[in-house]
């Protein structure tokens, strides 16, 4: 019977699962924790089809666009229109599972989000994650029983293992009895963003520790674009980590400002008189650094919700705010928090085509694991999207071949599989040195010495493969001379067209190297 | 001020536990267990409060803001997740940490939670058909979806143990989310299984609710649940 492994059960994961049990498809769903404990359990805003539910005539044509423009026109634009073409059908499939997004009087409700002029975020409050992940985690239940899906639930990946541009065979690791399970046959990575690069400086999930991105390019795997780093213009210093503050905060009303020369200034809204504080978020991070350094400021930028209805606070952001007062203690209703940009979604990853193929035959990547649709900055609403779409579309080509599939376990030992503490955190140093908001000729050339210093030490395999991805993002942010995007370089501050290419990062005979390519399209 | 934290630990393998206690020097007055764990995690050579060379302490987390329920455990005799379970608020500066006693212990503060997520197959909760989807009951829908599985509500719970016919309180929100979803004439599979695993056993109680670190009114799901079951009798 073929099996097809999946590794991650997030969003994509779960996608991927429910979209080849339809098809009466076997799987093997591995993960660190269950899913209950994904990173996508802590998406906010929600999730963006252009259904045209809001009286504003929106369209998929629209979508399509405000996608493109939001990334700089950096992704193929044939991925980009199945994304776009995908999302009703994904909302309402999303739907029928029950996600209790807000409805009245029998239409799906909308709401505005950054980078796009009209209504197109479906929404459940402010954790539309969660209520997405618990119908998936539900609809993916009927098929566990059926055995349809095997979930391998505290199981980590410690190897990938390719021969001549093939998948071999991967490597997973039960964290509870130790053992090493080697599965063999067409795999999926749905393992989420590169976190574990940035220690403790991320909003997402201490569990996306970017391992499998480093034994991905370890084992050959192509990784692209990996400059582009996404910092989310909202976001607080909670002990251990950033915690976001959801875009819906904007998109419901929320300003922007800066005390200037005494007076508060909302600086997004006369810059930017169109889209105010609902620009893109690369674009707001960008002008909050800048303000920050202006001479006539002052104190911290702030985000100002005392505007809003108590209306929208109890129906579409209680939660954020008890977020916010529980770790904050500052009522959001009452009084500005201050905020600043920290990172949150990473739009590089392992790169595939439209069918979701990476350049190994049989491994497949989805989700933030894999770059994809969202070019050089990503829209807001478009993460979710993209990973049950991804999800989707990964399981789909992943069914069409004639594959053997068999897992055994085997007598490997792998200690020091763990990253090592202390090179994680040297890594972070030298990629906060490097990859910031505003980059640097200088900077990054500073960083590159950090890290090619940690590689010339006695490092573990997994350290090493992460210090050699670290490097890559860096010499991909140094090869890419333009500013696009989240990749901005003081040095180089305008878009070059010529530079409308993915970065392409791989290891070739035991060196790692870095290209310019066209984006990889086409397949699916 | 510097906190000692008392750990109950125990090695992969092994059926006895012990106590190791731990300096930690807060960092801010909101730090937590969990960043108290984070940080002793990150320690090049980790040494207990006499000094001596100690084991990484292990533990399960993920989104560190109670979004997940991975960080479940016992500390000061009370189930919480420890990214929640502020240090300033207690009263004394030690404070014990243990893991969930109900589940089988893995090591240290890592408990194998597999009964949750069987229980939950066992009681066949899944929809078969389309979701039959009710403004009025969206907000239902929308509480009983923030159970994060943790295992709280079954670590207090009088009547719960592992491998019983009684499945607790984590089976209901989920419960209640389909129910609330699924025709009338479909219940009744649901409801049987809801009768044998949760009705027969609970004795109300309700120390789930004062527990659950969603603050999920478990007494306002379980009257719902047991009003439709009412319905179909």
């Amino acid at each position: 019977m073929k099996t097809v492994n999946i590794v991650g059960a997030g969003l994509a994961g779960l996608s991927a699962a429910l979209e080849l049990s339809k098809r009466g498809i076997a799987c093997n769903l591995i993960s660190s924790q269950p899913s209950e404990r994904a990173q996508s359990v802590l998406a906010e805003g929600g999730i963006n089809a252009a259904l045209n539910t809001m009286g504003e005539d929106d369209t998929v044509a629209e979508h399509f666009y405000d996608t493109m423009k939001g990334g700089c026109f950096l992704e193929a634009e044939s991925s980009v229109k199945n994304l776009t073409d995908g999302a009703p059908v994904v909302v309402e499939e999303l739907l029928r599972l029950g996600t209790p997004f807000c409805c009245e009087e029998g239409r799906i409700m909308l709401r505005n989000f950054g980078g796009q002029k009209k209504k197109r975020t479906a929404y459940a409050k402010s954790s539309t994650g969660k209520m997405i992940m618990t119908a998936m985690i539900d609809a993916v239940r009927k098929y566990e029983a059926a055995g349809l899906v095997t979930r391998y639930p505290r199981h980590v990946l410690v190897n990938i293992c390719a021969e001549d541009g093939k998948l071999k065979y991967i490597d997973v690791k039960d964290m509870f009895g130790g053992s090493v399970i080697r599965f063999f046959g067409e795999t999926i990575l749905c393992t989420g963003g590169l976190n574990g690069l940035f220690d403790g400086l991320t909003t997402g999930s201490i569990l996306n520790t970017a391992n499998a991105a480093a034994l991905a390019l370890g084992a050959g795997a192509e990784l692209a674009n990996l400059e582009f780093v996404q910092y989310h213009p909202t976001t607080v210093r909670i002990t251990g980590k950033r915690m976001l503050i959801s875009e819906a905060a904007r998109g419901e009303g929320g300003r922007l400002f800066i005390m200037k020369s005494g007076k508060p200034w909302y600086f997004m809204e006369e810059k930017y008189p169109e889209l105010g504080n609902l620009m893109p978020r690369d674009v707001v991070s960008r002008e909050m650094f800048f303000v920050k350094r202006d001479a006539d400021c002052e104190g911290e930028v702030m985000l100002d919700m005392r505007e809003l209805d108590d209306a929208v606070w109890e129906n579409k952001l209680s939660d954020l705010r008890n977020e916010i007062i529980s770790y904050m203690h500052i009522d959001p209703k009452a009084e500005p928090v201050p905020v600043s940009p920290g990172i949150h979604y990473f739009m590089g990853g392992i790169r595939v085509d439209d069918a979701h193929r990476t350049n190994l035959d049989g491994l497949f990547a989805a989700g933030e694991a894999a770059c994809k649709y969202h070019g050089a900055n990503r829209l807001g609403g478009n993460s979710m999207l993209g990973a049950v779409f991804g999800g989707m579309t990964a399981a789909k080509t992943a069914s069409g071949s004639e594959c053997c599939t068999r897992a055994e376990i085997v007598d490997e030992k792998y200690g020091g599989d763990e990253a090592t503490f202390a090179v994680s955190k040297r890594i972070g140093e030298a990629l906060t040195e490097g990859m910031g908001i505003v980059r640097t000729a200088e900077t990054l050339s500073s960083a590159q010495k950090m890290l090619e210093e940690l590689l010339d030490g006695d490092l573990s395999r997994i350290d090493s493969l992460r210090v050699t991805l670290g490097l890559a993002m860096v010499r991909s942010a140094e090869l890419r001379k333009e500013s696009r995007g989240a990749h901005y370089r003081s040095d180089f501050p305008k878009t070059d067209d010529s530079q409308r290419l993915h970065s392409v990062a791989k290891i070739k005979n035991g060196q790692l190297t870095i290209a310019l390519e066209k984006p990889k399209a086409g397949g699916a | 001020m510097k906190y000692i934290l008392k750990i109950r630990r125990r090695e992969r393998g092994s059926e006895t536990d012990y106590f190791q206690s731990f300096f930690y020097e807060p960092q801010s007055e909101s730090d937590t267990a969990a960043t108290a764990l984070e940080s002793l995690g990150k320690c090049d050579t980790l040494t207990d409060i006499n000094g001596e060379p100690a084991r990484k302490i292990e533990w399960e987390r993920s989104c560190l803001q109670q979004k997940c329920g991975a960080c479940a455990m016992v500390i000061n005799g009370r189930p919480q997740l420890a990214c929640a379970a502020v240090l300033a608020e207690f009263k004394s500066s030690e404070v014990l940490i243990e893991p969930l006693r109900k589940f089988p212990t893995v090591c240290d503060l890592i408990v194998d939670r597999t009964t949750l997520f069987e229980n939950l197959k066992i009681m066949k909760l899944w929809l078969n058909d389309d979701a039959d989807r009710r403004e009025k009951l969206q907000e239902l829908a929308y509480r009983s979806s923030e159970c994060i599985q943790c295992g709280c509500c079954l670590e207090v719970c009088p009547n719960f143990y592992v491998g019983g016919r009684f499945f607790g309180m984590s089976t209901v929100p989920i419960t209640t989310r389909l129910l609330s979803e699924m025709p009338k004439q479909k219940r009744k599979e649901i409801m049987k299984l809801y009768d044998r695993h949760t009705f027969a056993g609970c004795g109300k109680s309700l120390a789930c609710s004062n527990t659950c670190p969603k603050k999920i009114d478990t007494e306002e799901l379980l009257v719902n649940v047991n009003r439709l079951r009412r319905k179909e009798e």
